[in-house]
Protein backbone atom coordinates (compact mmCIF):
# COMPACT_ATOMS: atom_id res chain seq x y z
CA UNK A 1 0.00 0.00 0.00
CA UNK A 2 2.80 2.34 0.71
CA UNK A 3 4.76 1.47 -1.98
CA UNK A 4 1.79 1.74 -4.24
CA UNK A 5 1.20 5.44 -3.00
CA UNK A 6 4.76 6.85 -3.70
CA UNK A 7 4.59 5.03 -6.97
CA UNK A 8 1.50 7.20 -7.81
CA UNK A 9 2.91 10.46 -6.01
CA UNK A 10 6.09 9.67 -8.30
CA UNK A 11 3.95 9.91 -11.25
CA UNK A 12 1.97 13.02 -10.19
CA UNK A 13 5.51 14.27 -9.92
CA UNK A 14 6.49 13.44 -13.45
CA UNK A 15 3.20 15.24 -15.00
CA UNK A 16 4.22 18.27 -12.70
CA UNK A 17 7.50 18.66 -13.64
CA UNK A 18 6.23 18.17 -17.76
CA UNK A 19 3.55 20.78 -17.42
CA UNK A 20 5.31 23.54 -15.46
CA UNK A 21 8.51 22.92 -17.87
CA UNK A 22 7.68 25.20 -20.89
CA UNK A 23 6.44 27.63 -18.86
CA UNK A 24 9.49 27.42 -16.10
CA UNK A 25 12.41 26.77 -19.17
CA UNK A 26 10.42 29.93 -20.92
CA UNK A 27 11.17 32.18 -17.99
CA UNK A 28 14.56 31.80 -17.40
CA UNK A 29 15.48 31.99 -21.04
CA UNK A 30 13.18 34.94 -21.62
CA UNK A 31 13.35 36.88 -18.46
CA UNK A 32 15.88 35.56 -15.75
CA UNK A 33 18.57 35.57 -18.51
CA UNK A 34 18.00 38.83 -19.66
CA UNK A 35 17.71 40.22 -16.01
CA UNK A 36 21.17 38.95 -15.29
CA UNK A 37 22.61 40.39 -18.37
CA UNK A 38 20.66 43.73 -18.53
CA UNK A 39 22.47 44.21 -15.05
CA UNK A 40 26.09 42.64 -16.30
CA UNK A 41 25.39 45.08 -19.39
CA UNK A 42 24.75 47.82 -16.73
CA UNK A 43 28.09 47.60 -15.96
CA UNK A 44 29.65 47.35 -19.08
CA UNK A 45 30.71 49.18 -22.25
CA UNK A 46 29.08 48.49 -25.26
CA UNK A 47 31.18 47.69 -28.75
CA UNK A 48 30.56 47.44 -31.93
CA UNK A 49 28.61 43.69 -32.68
CA UNK A 50 26.80 43.81 -29.66
CA UNK A 51 30.24 42.92 -27.55
CA UNK A 52 30.85 44.74 -24.22
CA UNK A 53 33.50 44.88 -22.16
CA UNK A 54 33.39 45.32 -17.84
CA UNK A 55 33.74 49.07 -17.00
CA UNK A 56 32.91 48.75 -13.29
CA UNK A 57 30.42 51.88 -12.34
CA UNK A 58 31.44 54.06 -15.17
CA UNK A 59 27.50 53.97 -16.26
CA UNK A 60 26.52 54.77 -12.91
CA UNK A 61 28.69 57.74 -12.47
CA UNK A 62 27.78 58.83 -16.15
CA UNK A 63 24.27 58.59 -15.46
CA UNK A 64 24.15 60.78 -12.00
CA UNK A 65 26.22 63.02 -13.43
CA UNK A 66 24.11 63.89 -16.94
CA UNK A 67 21.72 66.44 -16.65
CA UNK A 68 19.38 64.72 -18.97
CA UNK A 69 19.36 61.39 -16.74
CA UNK A 70 17.53 63.71 -13.88
CA UNK A 71 15.33 65.95 -15.74
CA UNK A 72 14.01 62.27 -17.19
CA UNK A 73 13.30 61.24 -13.89
CA UNK A 74 11.98 64.55 -12.54
CA UNK A 75 9.90 64.20 -15.96
CA UNK A 76 8.98 61.04 -14.89
CA UNK A 77 7.79 61.82 -11.12
CA UNK A 78 5.67 64.89 -12.60
CA UNK A 79 4.22 63.09 -14.94
CA UNK A 80 2.93 60.83 -11.83
CA UNK A 81 2.24 63.84 -9.61
CA UNK A 82 0.03 65.49 -13.02
CA UNK A 83 -1.93 61.93 -13.31
CA UNK A 84 -1.84 59.90 -10.52
CA UNK A 85 -4.19 62.14 -7.70
CA UNK A 86 -6.40 63.41 -10.34
CA UNK A 87 -7.10 60.39 -12.46
CA UNK A 88 -7.82 58.03 -9.46
CA UNK A 89 -10.12 61.22 -7.97
CA UNK A 90 -12.01 61.50 -11.55
CA UNK A 91 -12.46 57.41 -11.52
CA UNK A 92 -13.38 57.19 -8.24
CA UNK A 93 -16.21 60.21 -9.05
CA UNK A 94 -17.46 57.92 -12.14
CA UNK A 95 -17.30 54.85 -10.48
CA UNK A 96 -19.86 55.67 -7.62
CA UNK A 97 -21.85 57.52 -9.88
CA UNK A 98 -21.98 54.68 -12.00
CA UNK A 99 -22.65 52.23 -9.13
CA UNK A 100 -25.90 54.31 -8.44
CA UNK A 101 -29.36 53.37 -9.76
CA UNK A 102 -28.32 54.50 -13.71
CA UNK A 103 -30.17 53.34 -16.93
CA UNK A 104 -27.55 52.74 -19.35
CA UNK A 105 -25.48 51.64 -17.08
CA UNK A 106 -23.11 49.00 -18.69
CA UNK A 107 -23.24 51.40 -22.29
CA UNK A 108 -21.44 54.00 -19.79
CA UNK A 109 -19.08 51.91 -18.82
CA UNK A 110 -18.13 50.50 -22.24
CA UNK A 111 -17.91 54.55 -23.33
CA UNK A 112 -15.66 54.87 -20.49
CA UNK A 113 -13.69 52.02 -21.11
CA UNK A 114 -13.41 52.67 -24.83
CA UNK A 115 -9.95 53.95 -24.86
CA UNK A 116 -8.37 50.48 -22.89
CA UNK A 117 -9.31 49.18 -26.02
CA UNK A 118 -7.67 50.96 -28.59
CA UNK A 119 -3.77 51.44 -29.19
CA UNK A 120 -2.19 53.91 -27.17
CA UNK A 121 -0.50 54.84 -30.39
CA UNK A 122 -3.53 55.39 -32.33
CA UNK A 123 -5.17 57.84 -29.13
CA UNK A 124 -2.01 59.79 -29.34
CA UNK A 125 -2.08 60.62 -32.67
CA UNK A 126 -5.60 61.82 -32.35
CA UNK A 127 -4.47 63.96 -29.37
CA UNK A 128 -1.78 65.45 -30.97
CA UNK A 129 -4.30 66.79 -33.71
CA UNK A 130 -6.87 68.11 -31.26
CA UNK A 131 -3.96 69.94 -29.35
CA UNK A 132 -2.28 71.25 -32.55
CA UNK A 133 -1.03 75.28 -31.73
CA UNK A 134 -2.12 76.13 -35.19
CA UNK A 135 -5.38 74.47 -36.59
CA UNK A 136 -6.22 72.04 -32.70
CA UNK A 137 -9.83 72.12 -31.84
CA UNK A 138 -8.79 72.89 -28.07
CA UNK A 139 -7.67 76.17 -29.11
CA UNK A 140 -10.51 76.77 -31.04
CA UNK A 141 -12.79 75.41 -27.83
CA UNK A 142 -11.03 77.68 -25.25
CA UNK A 143 -10.82 80.97 -28.10
CA UNK A 144 -6.75 80.77 -27.03
CA UNK A 145 -3.25 79.94 -28.97
CA UNK A 146 -1.64 77.99 -27.05
CA UNK A 147 1.12 76.06 -28.43
CA UNK A 148 0.68 73.19 -26.48
CA UNK A 149 2.72 70.51 -27.58
CA UNK A 150 5.85 72.76 -28.26
CA UNK A 151 6.05 74.52 -25.01
CA UNK A 152 7.73 72.70 -22.27
CA UNK A 153 5.13 73.73 -19.60
CA UNK A 154 2.02 72.71 -21.33
CA UNK A 155 3.48 69.73 -23.34
CA UNK A 156 3.74 68.05 -20.06
CA UNK A 157 -0.22 69.28 -19.30
CA UNK A 158 -1.34 68.03 -22.90
CA UNK A 159 0.12 64.80 -22.13
CA UNK A 160 -1.08 64.56 -18.61
CA UNK A 161 -4.52 65.19 -20.08
CA UNK A 162 -4.11 62.15 -22.28
CA UNK A 163 -2.93 59.55 -19.60
CA UNK A 164 -5.89 60.62 -17.38
CA UNK A 165 -8.02 59.95 -20.48
CA UNK A 166 -6.72 56.73 -21.26
CA UNK A 167 -6.84 55.08 -17.80
CA UNK A 168 -10.01 56.95 -16.56
CA UNK A 169 -12.24 53.80 -17.57
CA UNK A 170 -10.22 51.22 -16.46
CA UNK A 171 -9.73 52.66 -13.06
CA UNK A 172 -13.26 53.17 -13.00
CA UNK A 173 -14.11 49.63 -13.48
CA UNK A 174 -11.57 48.18 -11.07
CA UNK A 175 -13.19 50.86 -8.52
CA UNK A 176 -16.88 49.71 -9.33
CA UNK A 177 -16.03 45.97 -8.15
CA UNK A 178 -14.47 47.62 -4.82
CA UNK A 179 -18.01 49.27 -4.92
CA UNK A 180 -20.21 46.48 -5.35
CA UNK A 181 -18.89 44.70 -2.58
CA UNK A 182 -19.78 47.23 0.25
CA UNK A 183 -23.64 46.00 1.53
CA UNK A 184 -26.06 48.16 1.21
CA UNK A 185 -27.20 47.87 5.07
CA UNK A 186 -24.55 50.41 5.14
CA UNK A 187 -26.26 52.91 3.35
CA UNK A 188 -29.89 52.31 4.15
CA UNK A 189 -28.58 52.74 8.16
CA UNK A 190 -27.08 56.02 7.61
CA UNK A 191 -30.34 57.00 5.53
CA UNK A 192 -31.84 56.30 8.69
CA UNK A 193 -29.49 58.25 10.79
CA UNK A 194 -30.11 61.07 8.72
CA UNK A 195 -26.60 61.22 7.37
CA UNK A 196 -25.98 62.98 3.78
CA UNK A 197 -25.35 61.61 0.59
CA UNK A 198 -21.55 63.46 1.21
CA UNK A 199 -20.91 62.44 4.75
CA UNK A 200 -21.79 58.80 3.20
CA UNK A 201 -19.57 58.86 0.71
CA UNK A 202 -16.82 59.58 3.47
CA UNK A 203 -17.85 57.74 6.39
CA UNK A 204 -18.78 55.01 4.48
CA UNK A 205 -17.52 54.44 0.80
CA UNK A 206 -13.94 56.14 1.19
CA UNK A 207 -12.94 53.65 4.22
CA UNK A 208 -14.85 50.87 2.80
CA UNK A 209 -13.32 51.06 -0.67
CA UNK A 210 -9.62 51.89 0.40
CA UNK A 211 -8.18 48.46 -0.13
CA UNK A 212 -9.70 48.30 -3.92
CA UNK A 213 -7.90 52.03 -4.19
CA UNK A 214 -5.12 50.82 -2.42
CA UNK A 215 -4.60 48.21 -5.52
CA UNK A 216 -5.69 50.92 -8.07
CA UNK A 217 -3.40 53.23 -6.91
CA UNK A 218 -0.06 51.02 -6.82
CA UNK A 219 -1.13 49.62 -10.25
CA UNK A 220 -1.45 53.55 -11.64
CA UNK A 221 1.61 54.70 -10.29
CA UNK A 222 3.59 51.31 -11.39
CA UNK A 223 2.36 51.70 -14.98
CA UNK A 224 2.77 55.47 -14.92
CA UNK A 225 6.65 55.85 -13.65
CA UNK A 226 7.37 53.50 -17.08
CA UNK A 227 5.65 55.73 -19.18
CA UNK A 228 6.71 55.62 -22.94
CA UNK A 229 4.47 54.94 -25.73
CA UNK A 230 1.90 58.15 -25.10
CA UNK A 231 4.78 60.37 -24.57
CA UNK A 232 6.46 59.25 -27.74
CA UNK A 233 3.83 59.81 -29.58
CA UNK A 234 3.11 63.19 -28.86
CA UNK A 235 6.32 64.68 -28.50
CA UNK A 236 8.06 63.94 -31.59
CA UNK A 237 12.19 62.88 -31.47
CA UNK A 238 12.72 66.11 -33.28
CA UNK A 239 10.26 68.36 -31.17
CA UNK A 240 12.79 70.76 -28.61
CA UNK A 241 10.37 70.33 -25.66
CA UNK A 242 11.33 66.56 -26.07
CA UNK A 243 14.22 67.01 -22.67
CA UNK A 244 11.59 68.62 -20.73
CA UNK A 245 9.05 65.71 -21.47
CA UNK A 246 10.82 62.82 -22.51
CA UNK A 247 10.16 60.37 -19.72
CA UNK A 248 12.74 57.91 -17.88
CA UNK A 249 11.68 54.24 -20.49
CA UNK A 250 11.60 56.79 -23.12
CA UNK A 251 15.16 57.96 -22.65
CA UNK A 252 16.22 54.26 -21.91
CA UNK A 253 14.57 53.43 -25.66
CA UNK A 254 16.42 56.19 -27.25
CA UNK A 255 19.99 55.24 -25.56
CA UNK A 256 19.45 51.40 -26.32
CA UNK A 257 17.88 51.44 -29.72
CA UNK A 258 18.80 54.85 -31.13
CA UNK A 259 22.06 56.00 -29.99
CA UNK A 260 23.19 52.20 -29.34
CA UNK A 261 24.56 52.81 -25.43
CA UNK A 262 23.28 49.88 -24.35
CA UNK A 263 25.01 50.05 -21.49
CA UNK A 264 23.87 53.32 -20.58
CA UNK A 265 20.38 52.48 -21.31
CA UNK A 266 20.94 49.12 -19.47
CA UNK A 267 21.41 51.32 -16.10
CA UNK A 268 18.99 53.48 -16.83
CA UNK A 269 16.84 50.80 -16.99
CA UNK A 270 17.96 49.40 -13.24
CA UNK A 271 17.38 52.67 -11.92
CA UNK A 272 13.75 53.29 -13.11
CA UNK A 273 13.15 49.69 -11.53
CA UNK A 274 14.47 50.88 -8.31
CA UNK A 275 12.60 54.22 -8.48
CA UNK A 276 9.60 51.48 -9.29
CA UNK A 277 10.39 49.53 -6.19
CA UNK A 278 10.81 52.80 -3.69
CA UNK A 279 7.60 54.16 -5.01
CA UNK A 280 6.04 50.74 -4.15
CA UNK A 281 7.42 50.52 -0.99
CA UNK A 282 6.43 54.09 0.18
CA UNK A 283 3.02 53.09 -0.47
CA UNK A 284 2.94 50.09 1.01
CA UNK A 285 4.19 51.90 4.48
CA UNK A 286 1.91 54.46 3.62
CA UNK A 287 -1.24 52.67 3.44
CA UNK A 288 -1.07 51.76 7.03
CA UNK A 289 -2.74 55.15 8.21
CA UNK A 290 -5.45 55.00 5.03
CA UNK A 291 -6.48 51.63 4.22
CA UNK A 292 -9.20 49.90 5.83
CA UNK A 293 -9.05 46.13 6.00
CA UNK A 294 -11.25 45.73 9.20
CA UNK A 295 -14.33 44.44 7.33
CA UNK B 1 -36.47 67.66 6.33
CA UNK B 2 -40.14 66.92 5.18
CA UNK B 3 -41.00 64.77 1.89
CA UNK B 4 -41.16 67.02 -0.75
CA UNK B 5 -37.97 68.65 -0.10
CA UNK B 6 -36.06 65.13 0.22
CA UNK B 7 -37.72 63.75 -3.18
CA UNK B 8 -36.73 67.51 -4.58
CA UNK B 9 -33.03 66.80 -3.12
CA UNK B 10 -33.00 63.18 -4.36
CA UNK B 11 -34.34 64.32 -8.17
CA UNK B 12 -31.53 66.94 -8.11
CA UNK B 13 -28.74 64.59 -7.28
CA UNK B 14 -30.42 61.85 -9.96
CA UNK B 15 -30.12 65.35 -12.44
CA UNK B 16 -26.17 65.64 -11.36
CA UNK B 17 -25.35 62.19 -11.91
CA UNK B 18 -26.73 62.02 -15.18
CA UNK B 19 -25.53 65.01 -16.01
CA UNK B 20 -21.85 64.33 -15.49
CA UNK B 21 -22.06 61.04 -16.59
CA UNK B 22 -22.95 61.99 -20.03
CA UNK B 23 -20.98 64.96 -20.07
CA UNK B 24 -18.07 62.67 -19.65
CA UNK B 25 -19.18 60.06 -22.06
CA UNK B 26 -18.99 63.21 -24.68
CA UNK B 27 -15.48 63.97 -23.35
CA UNK B 28 -15.05 60.33 -23.93
CA UNK B 29 -16.32 59.90 -27.48
CA UNK B 30 -15.42 63.23 -29.13
CA UNK B 31 -11.70 62.49 -29.44
CA UNK B 32 -12.81 59.27 -31.76
CA UNK B 33 -15.87 61.77 -33.49
CA UNK B 34 -13.14 64.31 -34.68
CA UNK B 35 -10.59 61.67 -36.21
CA UNK B 36 -13.74 60.30 -38.05
CA UNK B 37 -14.09 64.17 -39.04
CA UNK B 38 -11.00 64.66 -39.92
CA UNK B 39 -9.73 61.40 -41.94
CA UNK B 40 -12.85 62.49 -44.15
CA UNK B 41 -11.72 66.11 -45.01
CA UNK B 42 -9.07 67.74 -47.33
CA UNK B 43 -6.10 68.85 -45.67
CA UNK B 44 -6.97 72.63 -46.64
CA UNK B 45 -10.07 72.31 -44.94
CA UNK B 46 -8.57 70.57 -41.93
CA UNK B 47 -6.42 73.60 -41.64
CA UNK B 48 -9.14 76.16 -41.42
CA UNK B 49 -9.68 78.63 -39.19
CA UNK B 50 -12.04 78.34 -37.51
CA UNK B 51 -12.62 74.35 -38.67
CA UNK B 52 -15.23 72.72 -39.75
CA UNK B 53 -17.54 70.28 -38.25
CA UNK B 54 -18.32 68.63 -40.47
CA UNK B 55 -16.60 67.99 -43.64
CA UNK B 56 -17.91 70.16 -46.67
CA UNK B 57 -17.82 66.78 -48.41
CA UNK B 58 -16.92 63.87 -47.56
CA UNK B 59 -13.66 62.77 -49.23
CA UNK B 60 -12.00 59.00 -48.93
CA UNK B 61 -8.61 60.29 -50.39
CA UNK B 62 -7.01 60.38 -47.18
CA UNK B 63 -7.54 56.30 -46.98
CA UNK B 64 -5.36 55.63 -49.89
CA UNK B 65 -2.75 58.34 -48.71
CA UNK B 66 -3.05 56.00 -45.80
CA UNK B 67 -3.15 52.22 -47.38
CA UNK B 68 -0.48 53.07 -50.47
CA UNK B 69 2.29 54.79 -47.98
CA UNK B 70 2.03 52.12 -45.42
CA UNK B 71 1.26 48.32 -46.03
CA UNK B 72 -1.89 48.41 -44.33
CA UNK B 73 -2.27 44.00 -45.50
CA UNK B 74 0.51 43.29 -43.64
CA UNK B 75 0.02 45.43 -40.67
CA UNK B 76 -3.36 43.62 -40.09
CA UNK B 77 -1.96 40.27 -40.78
CA UNK B 78 1.30 40.63 -38.90
CA UNK B 79 -1.13 42.06 -35.89
CA UNK B 80 -2.98 39.18 -35.98
CA UNK B 81 -0.44 36.38 -36.19
CA UNK B 82 1.35 38.07 -33.43
CA UNK B 83 -2.30 38.19 -30.95
CA UNK B 84 -2.97 34.55 -32.25
CA UNK B 85 0.21 32.95 -31.37
CA UNK B 86 0.44 34.92 -28.00
CA UNK B 87 -3.01 33.90 -26.80
CA UNK B 88 -2.23 30.28 -28.04
CA UNK B 89 0.74 30.18 -26.45
CA UNK B 90 -0.61 31.74 -22.85
CA UNK B 91 -3.17 29.47 -22.64
CA UNK B 92 -1.23 26.07 -23.12
CA UNK B 93 1.18 26.95 -21.09
CA UNK B 94 -0.03 28.95 -18.93
CA UNK B 95 -3.44 26.34 -18.37
CA UNK B 96 -0.77 23.65 -18.07
CA UNK B 97 1.45 25.40 -15.21
CA UNK B 98 -1.40 27.00 -13.38
CA UNK B 99 -2.81 23.26 -13.31
CA UNK B 100 0.14 21.64 -11.73
CA UNK B 101 0.84 24.85 -9.61
CA UNK B 102 -2.84 24.92 -8.20
CA UNK B 103 -3.31 20.70 -8.17
CA UNK B 104 -0.26 18.98 -8.29
CA UNK B 105 2.54 17.95 -5.59
CA UNK B 106 5.95 18.10 -6.46
CA UNK B 107 9.22 18.91 -5.00
CA UNK B 108 10.10 22.84 -5.55
CA UNK B 109 6.89 23.95 -6.24
CA UNK B 110 7.24 26.95 -4.03
CA UNK B 111 10.92 27.98 -5.17
CA UNK B 112 8.91 27.49 -8.79
CA UNK B 113 6.20 29.31 -8.18
CA UNK B 114 8.44 32.17 -6.84
CA UNK B 115 10.14 32.33 -9.53
CA UNK B 116 6.49 33.12 -11.50
CA UNK B 117 5.65 35.61 -8.64
CA UNK B 118 9.02 37.65 -9.13
CA UNK B 119 9.05 37.80 -13.11
CA UNK B 120 5.56 39.50 -12.56
CA UNK B 121 6.80 42.51 -10.13
CA UNK B 122 9.56 43.16 -13.16
CA UNK B 123 9.07 45.69 -15.90
CA UNK B 124 9.35 44.21 -19.01
CA UNK B 125 11.58 47.11 -20.26
CA UNK B 126 14.19 45.08 -17.87
CA UNK B 127 14.29 42.26 -20.39
CA UNK B 128 13.95 44.49 -23.72
CA UNK B 129 17.80 44.70 -24.66
CA UNK B 130 18.88 40.95 -24.04
CA UNK B 131 15.65 39.79 -25.66
CA UNK B 132 16.94 41.89 -28.61
CA UNK B 133 19.71 40.75 -28.84
CA UNK B 134 19.15 36.94 -28.90
CA UNK B 135 16.96 37.40 -32.06
CA UNK B 136 19.35 39.37 -33.52
CA UNK B 137 22.51 36.97 -33.08
CA UNK B 138 20.60 34.45 -35.19
CA UNK B 139 19.25 37.05 -37.32
CA UNK B 140 15.72 36.83 -36.72
CA UNK B 141 14.25 39.87 -36.14
CA UNK B 142 11.82 41.07 -38.45
CA UNK B 143 10.05 37.99 -37.78
CA UNK B 144 6.78 36.98 -36.82
CA UNK B 145 8.28 34.72 -34.65
CA UNK B 146 10.22 37.96 -33.33
CA UNK B 147 6.92 39.59 -32.55
CA UNK B 148 5.50 36.74 -30.21
CA UNK B 149 9.01 35.71 -28.86
CA UNK B 150 8.36 37.89 -25.03
CA UNK B 151 5.33 36.47 -24.69
CA UNK B 152 5.96 32.76 -25.35
CA UNK B 153 5.16 31.64 -21.67
CA UNK B 154 3.20 34.29 -19.27
CA UNK B 155 3.92 34.30 -15.71
CA UNK B 156 0.82 36.65 -14.97
CA UNK B 157 -1.45 34.06 -17.41
CA UNK B 158 -0.09 31.34 -15.01
CA UNK B 159 -0.42 33.33 -12.05
CA UNK B 160 -3.83 34.15 -12.81
CA UNK B 161 -5.16 30.44 -14.08
CA UNK B 162 -3.95 28.91 -10.89
CA UNK B 163 -5.87 31.48 -9.42
CA UNK B 164 -8.77 29.74 -11.52
CA UNK B 165 -7.96 25.93 -11.04
CA UNK B 166 -7.53 26.38 -7.08
CA UNK B 167 -11.25 27.50 -6.94
CA UNK B 168 -12.21 24.11 -8.51
CA UNK B 169 -12.74 21.53 -5.80
CA UNK B 170 -10.13 18.91 -5.39
CA UNK B 171 -12.96 16.17 -5.19
CA UNK B 172 -14.15 16.70 -9.30
CA UNK B 173 -9.88 15.87 -9.83
CA UNK B 174 -10.21 12.88 -7.57
CA UNK B 175 -13.48 11.44 -8.90
CA UNK B 176 -12.04 11.83 -12.46
CA UNK B 177 -8.96 10.36 -11.40
CA UNK B 178 -10.64 6.86 -9.55
CA UNK B 179 -12.74 6.68 -13.46
CA UNK B 180 -9.22 6.22 -14.89
CA UNK B 181 -7.99 9.34 -16.06
CA UNK B 182 -4.30 9.76 -15.82
CA UNK B 183 -3.34 13.51 -14.84
CA UNK B 184 -3.28 14.52 -18.09
CA UNK B 185 -6.90 13.35 -19.18
CA UNK B 186 -7.59 14.66 -15.70
CA UNK B 187 -6.42 18.35 -16.99
CA UNK B 188 -7.58 18.33 -20.36
CA UNK B 189 -10.88 16.52 -20.33
CA UNK B 190 -12.23 17.58 -16.89
CA UNK B 191 -10.22 20.58 -15.54
CA UNK B 192 -9.22 23.01 -17.94
CA UNK B 193 -13.08 22.89 -19.37
CA UNK B 194 -14.02 24.47 -16.16
CA UNK B 195 -11.92 27.60 -16.62
CA UNK B 196 -13.37 28.94 -19.27
CA UNK B 197 -14.43 32.54 -18.33
CA UNK B 198 -10.41 32.95 -17.00
CA UNK B 199 -9.77 31.60 -20.15
CA UNK B 200 -11.88 33.87 -21.96
CA UNK B 201 -10.21 36.81 -19.92
CA UNK B 202 -7.03 35.55 -20.41
CA UNK B 203 -7.86 35.98 -23.53
CA UNK B 204 -8.67 39.25 -24.26
CA UNK B 205 -6.19 40.62 -21.90
CA UNK B 206 -3.18 39.32 -23.71
CA UNK B 207 -5.07 40.34 -27.19
CA UNK B 208 -5.25 43.87 -25.90
CA UNK B 209 -2.41 44.19 -24.96
CA UNK B 210 0.12 42.33 -27.50
CA UNK B 211 -2.31 45.07 -29.84
CA UNK B 212 -1.11 47.91 -27.98
CA UNK B 213 2.34 47.26 -27.49
CA UNK B 214 5.02 49.81 -29.11
CA UNK B 215 8.24 49.47 -27.72
CA UNK B 216 9.15 45.74 -28.48
CA UNK B 217 7.54 46.07 -32.29
CA UNK B 218 9.26 49.11 -32.91
CA UNK B 219 12.67 47.81 -31.86
CA UNK B 220 12.74 44.02 -33.13
CA UNK B 221 10.83 44.73 -36.56
CA UNK B 222 11.74 48.04 -38.51
CA UNK B 223 11.35 46.42 -41.79
CA UNK B 224 7.75 48.16 -42.75
CA UNK B 225 6.00 45.16 -43.98
CA UNK B 226 6.79 43.14 -40.79
CA UNK B 227 5.68 45.97 -38.54
CA UNK B 228 2.39 45.84 -36.40
CA UNK B 229 -0.27 48.19 -36.58
CA UNK B 230 0.80 50.28 -33.28
CA UNK B 231 4.21 50.26 -34.60
CA UNK B 232 3.30 51.09 -38.60
CA UNK B 233 1.37 54.17 -37.36
CA UNK B 234 4.32 55.52 -35.55
CA UNK B 235 5.88 55.37 -38.58
CA UNK B 236 3.38 56.77 -40.48
CA UNK B 237 3.61 59.74 -38.33
CA UNK B 238 7.19 60.25 -39.12
CA UNK B 239 6.13 60.13 -42.88
CA UNK B 240 2.87 62.54 -42.56
CA UNK B 241 4.04 64.89 -39.73
CA UNK B 242 1.53 67.67 -40.38
CA UNK B 243 -0.95 65.94 -42.89
CA UNK B 244 -3.39 65.08 -40.07
CA UNK B 245 -6.37 63.88 -42.57
CA UNK B 246 -4.47 61.02 -43.51
CA UNK B 247 -2.67 60.46 -39.84
CA UNK B 248 -6.51 60.48 -38.70
CA UNK B 249 -7.46 57.87 -41.70
CA UNK B 250 -4.39 55.52 -40.78
CA UNK B 251 -5.17 55.94 -37.18
CA UNK B 252 -8.97 55.05 -37.75
CA UNK B 253 -7.90 51.83 -39.75
CA UNK B 254 -5.59 50.60 -37.33
CA UNK B 255 -8.42 50.94 -34.28
CA UNK B 256 -11.43 49.49 -36.34
CA UNK B 257 -10.75 45.64 -36.46
CA UNK B 258 -10.81 46.34 -31.94
CA UNK B 259 -13.71 48.46 -32.13
CA UNK B 260 -15.76 46.14 -33.88
CA UNK B 261 -15.01 43.36 -31.79
CA UNK B 262 -15.26 45.52 -28.66
CA UNK B 263 -18.65 46.55 -30.23
CA UNK B 264 -19.95 42.69 -29.63
CA UNK B 265 -18.17 41.97 -26.69
CA UNK B 266 -18.50 45.04 -25.06
CA UNK B 267 -19.14 42.96 -21.92
CA UNK B 268 -16.24 40.60 -22.27
CA UNK B 269 -13.70 43.22 -22.66
CA UNK B 270 -14.42 45.21 -19.79
CA UNK B 271 -15.05 42.38 -17.61
CA UNK B 272 -12.50 39.95 -18.99
CA UNK B 273 -9.91 42.93 -18.23
CA UNK B 274 -10.73 44.42 -14.69
CA UNK B 275 -10.90 40.56 -13.94
CA UNK B 276 -7.07 40.22 -15.08
CA UNK B 277 -6.34 43.56 -13.85
CA UNK B 278 -8.21 43.48 -9.89
CA UNK B 279 -6.01 40.72 -8.52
Amino acid sequence: MFQKQTLAEKREQRWAYLMVAPTIIGLLVLNYYPLADTIRLSFSRTQTFGRSTFNGIENYITMFSTPEFWKATWNTVLFCILTVPVGIAIALLVAVLLNAKVKFKSGFRAIYFLPMVVAPAAVAMVWRWMFNGQYGIINTILGRQVNWLTNPNTAVVACAVVAIWSALGYDAVLLMSGLQNISKTYYEAASIDGASRVRQFFSITLPMISPTLFVTLIMRLMASLKVYDLIYMMIDTSNPVLPDVQSLMYLFYREAFVAGNKGYAAAICIWTIALIGIVTAVQFIGQKKWVNYEV
Amino acid sequence: MNETSLRRSQAVAKGLTYLFLIAGSVLMIFPFVWMILTSLKTLAESMQVPPTILPAKAVFENFTYAVTSLPFVNLYINTILLIFFRVVCAIAFSSMAGYAFAKLKFRGKNLLFGLVLVQMMMPSQIFIIPQYQMLASVSLTNSIFALVFPGIVSAFGTFFLRQSYLGIPNEIGEAAYLDGCNQWQTFTKVMAPLTGNSVAALTIFTAVFAYADLMWPLVVNTDINMMTLSSGLATLKGQFTTNYPVLMAGSLLAMIPMLVLYLFFQKQFVEGIAMTGGK
